[in-house]
């Protein structure tokens, strides 16, 4: 199959960028050394093309009741210019997808889902719009540029009217943004340092990711692939569909219980309020290594004698912590915090903790 | 890309610098740079014997832990200690100070069937 292009395809390669392939697309995954992106993140601003992603848009007098049938989250709490992050649970305690949410107005609604996901979330929505509400995937009309760091908004003010600063946390405003209209200026990421994510129109992707350079480039702004954006996101303890979270995991297995809101009726809600009062057997959990080791996806979780107890889903060395760090499923009665776990790393098993999130 | 003229190759992207019947063993150039950042180079195999193409170590990246194989047969007398603590050098210097293991080669001769720098730069299309 051939990989899917992202409108700035070539300027990645132009820049030298490492590209894999992923959910289908071809995408960078570091431009210089992943380690320095890291870090350009957490201290000062990076951009990142995550043009890869979905946006649905579903509108009409029943767009909210279609949203509250197959979301787990309460969208009738959002405000026009607000978002929230939710998920798409399945009939058989599992989750189709996690997305954003964004209310653009009083009957219309953005929905924002991973890539590898797209063709099987607009499929599952789809079959459950008995509503008749109007949907359209305009995947391929958006280009999405995520600007974070801790001097994304400063660096980021000269190309907008909007005030960045006083943009809160899952709020956006649609503006004009570096001389281009209609751009979703979002105060959202998943890197946990803050700053935008901005939807832009693709014929206006280039544009505004030379602009986007340039304005940044007093406060060191640098290209970041999806190699950080996965470390970034793990230090958060965020889930990753397809690793922490998918078909097979409850959200409330997945302590995603705060988007789970059995204020209104959904797909599955009963069986998941039933998880949530009675409990669960299993829980993803944020763990930090004590000795040398790397966690992976797929490494066996130990207790400390020696039996098996959990699967890791994430993992990787932390960059800032220097040490390794990952997600698993545990047995619930070793889910709590500075619980001692092992890893089994090839033949060694490893000693671990269990610990809060996020993870620095 | 820098490829040495006076080191022997593999397929596995490994450089083998040998020394009379001993030789020092890491990973090409190239093979860094595919990994990124390496993060941490794990080898319990110090004192053992190891044949051909058997694994005697790992190397993890930030992103990915790869295998690391036996260009030749022989006895692991060393490991690279300095690795433990700046597992960065196989990036930054990975002929030199990067190198991972020093052994005893078994048969002294099985060095000749390892590729040449002309016939390796060949392989990864330089």
């Amino acid at each position: 199959m051939e990989l899917k292009k992202v409108p700035l395809n070539d300027i990645h390669e132009q820049l030298g960028a490492k590209m894999v392939s992923f959910a289908g697309y071809n995408m960078p995954v570091s431009y210089t050394s992943l380690l320095e992106e890291h870090k350009t993140v957490r201290e000062a601003v990076g951009v990142f093309d995550v043009s890869h992603m979905g946006e649905f848009f579903i509108s009409g007098p029943k767009a909210l009741d279609l949203i509250q049938k197959v979301s787990s989250n309460d969208a009738s709490k959002l405000v026009v210019g607000q978002a929230q992050y939710s998920c798409l649970p399945n009939a058989t305690g599992g989750i189709v997808d996690d997305l954003l949410i964004y209310k653009m107005s009083e009957e219309k609604y953005m929905l924002v889902v991973n890539a590898s996901n797209i063709e099987k979330d607009w499929n599952w929505i789809k079959s459950h719009n008995s509503f008749g509400a109007v949907m359209e995937d305009q995947s391929n009309d958006y280009a999405l540029l995520a600007v974070q760091g801790p001097k994304a908004m400063d660096a980021m003010q000269k190309l907008t009217d909007v005030n960045l600063e006083g943009l809160k946390y899952y709020t956006f405003e649609v503006d004009e943004f570096a001389g281009e209209k209609d751009v979703i200026i979002s105060a959202t990421g998943y890197t946990g340092s803050g700053g935008l994510e901005l939807y832009v129109p693709a014929k206006s992707a280039e544009n505004v990711w030379r602009k986007v350079l340039d304005a940044g480039e007093e406060f060191g702004i640098k290209p970041i692939g999806l190699g950080a954006r996965d470390t970034l996101r793990m230090e958060m303890g965020l889930c990753l569909y397809g690793n922490d979270i998918d078909d097979t995991t409850s959200p409330i297995e997945a302590k995603l219980g705060w988007i789970t809101k059995f204020t209104k009726d959904f797909i599955n809600s009963e069986n998941l309020k039933k998880q949530k009062e009675e409990g669960v057997d299993r829980k993803l959990v944020g763990f930090h290594m004590i000795d040398r080791g790397i966690p992976r996806k797929g490494y066996e979780i130990l207790d400390m004698e020696g039996n098996t107890v959990g699967v890791v889903t994430s993992g990787t060395q932390s960059p800032n912590l220097g040490h390794g760090i990952g997600l698993g499923y545990v047995k619930t009665d070793l889910s709590k915090p500075e619980t001692p776990i092992q890893i089994a790393v090839r033949k060694n098993q490893i000693k671990a903790v269990v610990k809060k999130l996020p993870l620095i | 890309m820098n490829i040495p003229d006076n080191l022997k190759y593999t397929k596995d992207h490994e450089w083998v610098r040998v020394e009379g019947d001993e030789a020092y063993i890491g990973i090409t150039d190239f093979a860094q740079r595919e990994l990124g950042d390496i993060v941490y180079v794990e080898v319990e195999t110090v004192d053992e014997e190891i044949d051909e193409g058997e694994v005697f170590g790992t190397v993890e990246a930030v992103k990915t832990v790869s295998d690391l194989f036996m260009p030749v047969g022989g006895t692991v007398l060393e490991f690279n200690e300095s690795l433990e603590d700046a597992p960065e050098s196989v990036n930054d210097d990975p002929y030199d100070k990067g190198w991972m293991i020093k052994l005893k080669l078994s048969d002294p001769s099985s060095v000749d069937k390892l590729l040449s720098a002309e016939e390796y730069k060949e392989l990864i299309g330089e």
